[in-house]
């Protein structure tokens, strides 16, 4: 997944980066399950895999991007901020490494499936519905017309200017 | 075994990843691809803290879960103005690169 990661940033080409972006989104979907986060993962690869990297596929394909190979790199702005983003990192390993609590194993999970389903052993789907239509409400509702505006505003914004 | 903080140390590189990819690359799809790749990366260190914190009942904290459905819906909607956001320039200037977009520049 790191090393897909790594190349998104590295390629020069868009479109081999958005295929590497895909690879690393299923990895990380991957991760999502091992840790017995079910919906999430599932969630991951549909949203993610799924909706977003299409919409940046057919963007990248619209725009027809080729220009970019001619660039020369500007070797001080990227020495600025590769040292930085190492920085970050040195600060993240030292951070955890101290932590006691990141030392920790995961404790085991011993629980009994909420769901009357016959012979299911996961009700992630059922716990978050239930949190997210009862203790989340506003929040929920709130996402919706944040998202609402988006749809909104990118149609606003893709449509032709006629005055 | 697999440790709370390995997981912590993959999300942290992950994120050192995306952020190195905002700096340092200078077309604005990639830097798109680079915030994503951040996200996730809060994501993935939300999700471990789910797994680590198991009530008395033996579930995890679905909490952390339900805060990252909804990160995952802000970044699609945030994902899609985006990108309007570039055809758009991309019709008025006909580049993505951030150093010919400099009218805001001071």
């Amino acid at each position: 997944m790191l090393v897909f990661g790594a190349a998104v940033v590295i390629n020069r080409n868009p479109v081999a980066s958005a295929l590497s972006l895909v690879v690393s989104f299923l990895a990380l979907a991957a991760l999502f399950m091992s840790l017995d986060a079910y919906f999430i993962g599932i969630i991951q690869v549909l949203v993610y895999a799924g909706a977003i990297m299409v919409l940046f596929l057919f963007i990248i394909m619209l725009l027809d991007l080729r220009a970019e190979e001619l660039r020369k790199i500007n070797w001080i702005a990227s020495a600025g901020g590769l040292a930085v983003a190492l920085a970050l990192l040195i600060q993240i390993f030292a951070v955890v490494g101290r932590l006691n609590v990141a030392k920790q194993t995961f404790p085991p999970l011993t629980r009994h499936v909420l769901s009357g389903v016959e012979g299911s052993t996961s009700d992630d789907v059922h716990r978050i519905g239930l949190l997210l239509f009862d203790n989340y409400n506003l929040p929920f509702q709130i996402i919706g017309v944040v998202i609402l505006v988006a749809t909104i505003g990118a149609v606003m914004l893709s449509r032709r200017e006629t005055r | 075994m697999v440790t709370l903080g390995d997981y912590l140390i993959v999300s942290g590189i992950l994120f050192a990843i995306g952020f190195a990819g905002v700096m340092v690359r200078r077309n604005v799809i990639i830097i798109l691809m680079a915030l994503e790749l951040m996200l996730n990366a809060a994501n993935l260190s939300l999700v471990a803290f789910s797994r680590f914190h198991v009530d008395l009942s033996g579930v995890p904290n679905y909490n952390a879960q339900v805060f990252v459905f909804f990160v995952i819906t802000v970044a699609a909607a945030e994902v899609a103005v985006g990108l309007a956001i570039v055809v758009a320039l991309f019709r008025l200037r006909q580049t993505t690169n951030i150093e010919d977009i400099s009218t805001l520049k001071f």
